[in-house]
C-alpha cells in the first residue's frame, strides 16, 4: 500500500460553475491502476465523480483520459508508474521533490459532458462512420469461407485490435489544428476494410479518403497516437499504409510525401550519406542523377519552396548551403556495408506487425541473439525499409 | 413514447445478433445498451467459437462434449440446435468480415479447446470476442435505418401489462437522466451475467445481472441459478482472465513444487479437462498446502514455441505485463480460480422465450439450457449468437401477429418515484453503496464458490438478505441528472441482491454435486434425486422453487471422467 494525491480536473456541468481541480487522497498498491485510484475516490469520497469504465483490463475501452497529460486508459496505466512519471515531470520542471499529485483529466479534442466523460458521439464516432465501416464484398457470398492468405487476415488483425478507446483522437495534433481532420481512430478503422482481401471497393475506398483534404495526407507524421495507443494498433502506421496503397494505385500525394521517401532511401543507397542537393529534385521529379525531367508541377513546387528556403537561410535554419551545390556533398568512402543493408533490407522486407513478430523489446533482444542488422527494427520508419 | 415492434436491451454479442436477426425479418428495430455497445462484456471472450465445421468433425461430437461438459444438465434438444446450426454461423461470420484464424490454404483454422473432443474453436488471435462485437456494431451502423440505437440508456424496469404480457421498458437516459416508457410488442434481455455478485470476477464492472433480475421481477422463471462458473486460469486479486487457449496452445498446470498436478485428476485431458474439473484440482492443490503462499498454483506458458505465443496470445502477453509484471513468455504466472460465467439464468425455450409473453432472452442472461452444470469453453459466443439470432426472428415474427398494446405510463410513474427516493437519501442515513457491494462480494466468493457446503451457504443466504435491507437506506452523493452513475449503481445493487439471493437458494436446495455445483457435504452426483433443473419464481417471501425436466434425446447420462 501507498499514498497517492490524485489531481483530477472536474466538471459538474448542472452547478453553473466552470471546471475546477479538486485533489483526492488513495491509498492502493503500486501496481494497481489509475482507474484504481478513481474508483476507491468515488467508493469512499465522493460518488458524484464521473468516470465511463468497465472491464479494468483494457479490452473495453471505456477509460480513456489524460494522465500526466498523456492520453491513454486509466485501467491501464499503474498508479506506481503515474506518480514516478509525475514526479520526473516536477523535477524537470524544477519543482522537484516527490509525491507530487499525479494529474488526471478528460481527453482532449472531444467535448467534456462531465468529470472524465468526454462526448465521443460527436467526435469520435462520427468519424468512424465517415470512413464507411463495413466490409463492401462483392456479389454473393461463397457457399464456405472466402479463402485468403493466412498473413492477410493477421495483417489487419493489427487494426481490428482497436477497441475504439479515443486515446489516440485525444492526443491526436493534426486533429488538434484541423477538427475536421478524419483521425487516427477511424483511418486504422478504413485500413482494417483496405487491407482486407474480401472487401471490393478497396479503389473507392483510397479514392475517397485520399480526396477528402482532411483524409489521409492530413497527418503530419508525430507519432502522439502511436505512443497513446494501448493496443498496439499503431494508428499512424495504418495511415502510413492507406498511403503507400494509394501510391499503388495511382493516386499522386499532394505532399509529394511518398516520393520524398524513396527520395531518401535511394540517395543513401547511391551515396551512403543524404546529399541534400538531390533531396528537393528527387522528391518532386523523381529521375536519375543528372538528367531532372521536372513535370510542371515540380517546377511549380520548387519555385514556391523558394521563400521557406529564404526565411531559412535568414533564421539560421539552412546553415549547410554549400551542400546545396550539386557534386560537392562527398559519398561515403566505404559503401559496400551500406550496400549489405540494403540487400538484407530487401530480402528480409516484411510488415511489421504485433501479432507476428511480439513486443519491441522482444524483437530488438532476438535480432541481436540471431546477430543480424536491425533492418527490421520498428523505429525504422517502414516506407524506407520497404520503400 | 418510443416505440419499436422489437426491443432489444444489452448491445453485447447476443444483442447485436438478436436486433440484426429481427432487422432482417423487416420489422423496426431498437436496441438500448447502458453502455456504448463495443465496450459490452463480449469483449472479454478471448479463446474463440465452437463449431464443428472441419471435415471429420460432427455435430454429434461438438454436442456429446457438451453435454458431458455440462454434466448431463444441459437440455439436449437446446444443445443439438446450437451445435447444429454452428457452422453456418462462423460463416455467417466470416462473410460479414470477422477476421478468422487462416490454416495454410487460406480457409478457417481452429485451435484446441477444453472438453473437446476435437479441435473445433474457431479465433481471431485472443481476441476473439472483441473481433465477432466489433464487426457486428459495424452491421448495426449499417442498418442504422432499421435499427435504431439508444446507446447510454439504462433500463430500471420491464413494462407488463394487465394481461400479462410484456409491452415495454423504463429506461434512463443516462446522458440527461431523462426518464422514458419504450412501447414494443416483443422485448428481448441479453444483458449478460452477474459476475460482479462476486469479488474478485473476471467479469466488467457492468455485469450486474440487471435482465435476471428485471425478468425475475416481472414474474419469469429463473433456472440452474446455483451454477456459476470459476475458471481456472484468474489473476490472483484482480481476477483477470488468462484464456483457456493458453492451456489450448499446450500451457501446463504446476503446483508449488513444480508437479504437474493435473496428471491425478484428469489422465487423458490433462489441461483441457472441463473448467469444473480443473478449477476443483487447483482449489485442492490450494488447499491442501501445495499451493503458493500467495494462494495460488501457476500456469506455465513458457513450454510453448514465442512465435505462437505472439500470434495467439497477444493479449494475454500485454495482461501478464501490464497487470502481472511477469513475462509469460519468460516465466510461468500464478492463477487461481475465478468468478467467471452464469450458466443459470431466465428460463426460455430454444426460440428465446420466457414464461412472460412478448418476453425473450438470450446469452448469458438466459438458461436455455446449454451449458447445464458446466459449459465449455467457446461455447458462451455460440450461445450469444445461436440463441440472439432465434430470438430475433421470433420476437420480430410475434410482433408481425399482433399490434401494440395499451401501456399503461404507470410503470413509468413508479420508476420515477423510486429513484426520487433514492436520490432524496440524506448522506449518513444509511451505508455507502460500495461498502454494501463489497460485503456482497467477498461473502459469496468465500461461501458459494469452488467448494459449497450447507453451512456455508445459509451463511450466506443471511447476509444476502441483511444487505437487502440495508440497501433500501443506502444513500448517494450524486443528486445531479447528467451521468449520475451513483444513482445508477444503487439500482444495479439492487439487480445484484435479487441475483446473489437466487443463487443461494438454488445451491442450498441442490443437495448433490455436479458441474460448478460442488457440495462438500453431497460430494455425490446423484442422478435419482437431481437430474433435473431448480426453477426459481419471485414472491414477497423470496424465491419459490419448482422443478423441470432436464429433456434427453440420445445421450443417457453417464460416469464423467476425463
Amino acid at each position: 500500500m501507498a499514498d497517492y494525491t490524485i489531481k483530477v480536473r472536474r466538471f459538474q456541468p448542472e452547478s453553473g460553475e466552470g471546471p475546477y481541480w479538486e485533489e483526492f487522497n488513495v491509498d492502493l498498491d503500486p501496481s494497481l491502476s489509475v482507474l484504481d485510484g478513481l474508483l476507491q475516490a468515488k467508493d469512499r469520497e465522493d460518488g458524484s465523480l464521473a468516470v465511463r469504465c468497465s472491464c479494468r483490463a483494457a479490452i473495453c475501452g471505456s477509460c480513456g483520459m489524460k494522465i500526466n497529460g498523456q492520453s491513454g486508459l486509466g485501467c491501464k496505466t499503474q498508479i506506481g508508474e503515474a506518480q514516478e512519471l509525475a514526479d520526473k515531470q516536477a523535477s524537470a520542471t524544477g519543482k522537484g521533490g516527490e509525491g507530487n499529485s499525479i494529474v488526471i483529466e478528460p481527453m482532449g479534442n472531444m467535448p467534456v459532458i462531465k468529470d472524465l466523460v468526454t462526448d465521443m458521439e460527436s467526435t469520435h464516432w462520427t468519424k468512424i462512420r465517415r470512413v464507411t465501416p463495413w466490409l463492401l464484398p462483392h456479389g454473393e457470398p461463397p457457399e464456405r469461407e472466402y479463402i485468403v492468405e493466412p498473413e492477410s487476415m493477421i495483417d489487419i488483425t493489427q487494426s481490428m485490435a482497436c477497441i475504439q478507446c479515443g486515446a489516440c483522437v485525444s492526443s491526436c495534433l493534426s486533429m488538434e489544428a484541423d477538427h475536421e481532420f478524419i483521425g487516427p481512430a477511424a483511418l486504422a478503422k478504413a485500413y482494417r476494410f483496405v487491407g482486407d482481401p474480401r472487401d471490393a471497393e478497396t479503389h473507392e475506398r483510397l479514392h475517397d479518403l485520399a480526396d477528402d483534404p482532411h483524409g489521409i495526407y492530413d497527418c503530419t507524421h508525430c507519432f502522439s497516437c502511436i505512443d497513446a495507443c494501448p493496443k498496439g494498433v499503431a494508428p499512424m502506421d495504418q495511415i502510413m499504409r492507406l498511403r503507400r496503397k494509394a501510391g499503388e494505385v495511382g493516386i499522386e500525394d499532394p505532399n509529394s510525401g511518398h516520393d520524398h521517401e524513396i527520395a531518401f532511401v535511394k540517395i543513401i543507397e547511391k551515396k551512403g550519406t543524404l546529399d541534400e542537393s538531390l533531396l528537393l529534385q528527387e522528391s518532386f521529379a523523381p529521375g536519375i542523377k543528372g538528367k531532372l525531367k521536372p513535370n510542371k508541377r515540380a517546377i511549380r513546387e520548387m519555385l514556391g519552396s523558394i521563400p521557406t528556403a529564404i526565411r531559412g537561410i535568414k533564421t539560421g535554419k539552412m546553415r549547410s548551403l554549400h551542400k546545396l551545390i550539386p557534386g560537392v556533398h562527398p559519398k561515403l568512402p566505404d559503401q559496400d556495408d551500406v550496400k549489405t543493408i540494403f540487400a538484407h533490407a530487401e530480402e528480409h522486407s516484411e510488415e511489421f506487425n504485433l501479432y507476428i513478430k511480439g513486443e519491441e523489446g522482444e524483437l530488438a533482444e532476438d535480432d541481436v541473439e540471431k546477430g543480424i542488422e536491425r533492418s527490421t527494427d520498428p523505429d525504422t520508419p517502414q516506407e524506407v525499409k520497404n520503400g | 413514447m418510443p416505440s419499436h415492434d422489437v426491443l432489444v436491451i444489452g448491445a453485447g454479442l447476443a444483442g447485436q445478433r438478436a436486433a440484426l436477426a429481427a432487422a432482417e425479418e423487416g420489422v423496426s428495430v431498437g436496441i438500448i445498451s447502458k453502455v456504448h455497445p463495443v465496450r459490452s462484456h463480449s469483449n472479454a471472450a478471448q479463446g474463440g467459437i465452437n463449431a464443428a465445421l472441419n471435415p471429420g468433425d460432427s455435430w454429434e461430437s461438438h454436442a456429446f462434449d457438451t453435454i458431458k461438459g455440462s454434466d448431463y444438465l444441459g437440455d439436449q434438444d437446446a444443445i443439438e440446435i446450437m451445435t447444429r446450426e454452428a457452422p453456418e454461423e462462423i460463416l455467417h461470420l466470416e462473410h460479414l468480415g470477422v477476421t478468422f484464424h487462416r490454416n495454410e490454404e487460406g480457409k478457417l483454422g481452429t485451435r484446441a479447446f477444453g472438453g473437446a473432443s476435437a479441435a473445433r474453436t474457431y479465433y481471431v488471435a485472443d481476441i476473439t470476442g472483441q473481433a465477432i462485437m466489433h464487426v457486428l456494431y459495424e452491421q448495426l451502423m449499417k442498418y442504422s435505418e432499421q435499427i435504431a440505437r439508444y446507446e447510454e440508456w439504462f433500463c430500471s424496469s420491464l413494462a407488463i401489462e394487465e394481461s400479462g404480457e410484456c409491452c415495454g421498458v423504463v429506461t434512463r437516459n443516462v446522458a440527461d437522466g431523462s426518464m422514458e416508457l419504450f412501447q414494443a410488442k416483443s422485448v428481448i434481455l441479453c444483458t449478460g451475467g452477474n459476475g460482479m455478485v462476486w469479488k474478485p470476477s473476471t467479469n466488467a464492472l457492468i455485469c450486474t445481472g440487471d435482465g435476471i433480475a428485471m425478468a425475475y421481477r416481472a414474474g419469469a422463471k429463473l433456472m440452474d441459478m446455483e451454477m456459476i462458473q470459476y475458471h481456472p486460469t484468474t489473476l490472483a486479486g484482480k481476477g483477470f482472465l488468462i484464456t483457456e487457449g493458453a492451456r489450448g496452445e499446450g500451457a501446463h498446470l504446476l503446483n508449488a513444487k513444480g508437479e504437474r498436478f493435473m496428471e491425478k485428476y484428469a489422465p487423458n485431458k490433462m489441461e483441457l479437462a472441463s473448467r469444473d474439473v480443473v478449477s476443483r484440482a487447483e482449489q485442492t492443490e490450494i488447499n491442501e498446502g501445495r499451493g503458493f503462499p500467495d494462494g495460488t498454483v501457476a500456469l506455465d506458458i513458457t513450454v510453448v514455441p514465442k512465435k505462437r505465443v505472439h500470434e495467439a496470445l497477444r493479449e494475454i502477453v500485454l495482461v501478464g505485463r501490464d497487470f502481472a509484471g511477469v513475462d509469460i513468455t519468460r516465466e510461468p504466472i500464478h492463477i487461481k480460480p475465478g468468478n467467471h460465467y452464469t450458466m443459470g439464468g431466465v428460463k426460455t425455450d430454444v426460440d428465446g422465450r420466457t414464461d412472460i409473453p412478448g418476453l425473450y432472452s438470450a446469452g448469458e442472461t438466459a438458461c436455455v439450457s446449454v451449458h447445464g452444470g458446466n459449459r465449455l469453453g467457446a461455447n458462451s459466443l455460440l450461445d450469444t449468437l445461436i440463441f440472439g439470432k432465434r430470438s430475433g426472428r421470433d420476437a420480430a415474427a410475434r410482433a408481425k401477429r399482433i399490434d401494440y398494446a395499451h401501456t399503461s405510463k404507470q410503470v413509468l410513474e413508479d420508476e420515477e418515484a423510486m429513484i426520487a427516493d433514492i436520490v432524496a437519501r440524506e448522506k449518513g442515513s444509511g451505508r455507502r453503496i460500495s461498502e454494501i457491494k463489497l460485503e456482497l462480494g467477498q461473502t459469496m466468493d468465500a461461501k458459494v464458490a469452488v467448494f459449497r457446503d450447507e453451512a456455508g451457504i445459509t451463511e450466506a443466504l443471511e447476509t444476502v438478505r441483511r444487505l437487502k435491507e440495508e440497501a433500501k437506506t443506502a444513500y448517494i452523493d450524486d443528486h445531479g441528472s447528467v451521468f449520475n452513475q451513483d444513482l445508477i449503481a444503487a439500482i444495479e445493487l439492487g439487480y445484484m441482491l435479487d441475483n446473489a439471493e437466487c443463487t443461494c437458494v438454488a445451491a442450498l436446495e441442490r443437495k448433490e454435486s455436479r458441474g460448478a455445483q460442488y457440495r462438500t457435504d453431497f460430494p455425490e452426483r446423484n442422478d435419482e434425486d437431481w437430474l433435473k433443473h431448480i426453477d426459481l419464481e419471485r414472491t414477497d417471501d423470496g424465491p419459490e422453487i419448482s422443478y423441470s425436466e432436464v429433456t434427453i434425446t440420445q445421450w443417457e447420462p453417464q460416469e464423467r471422467t476425463y
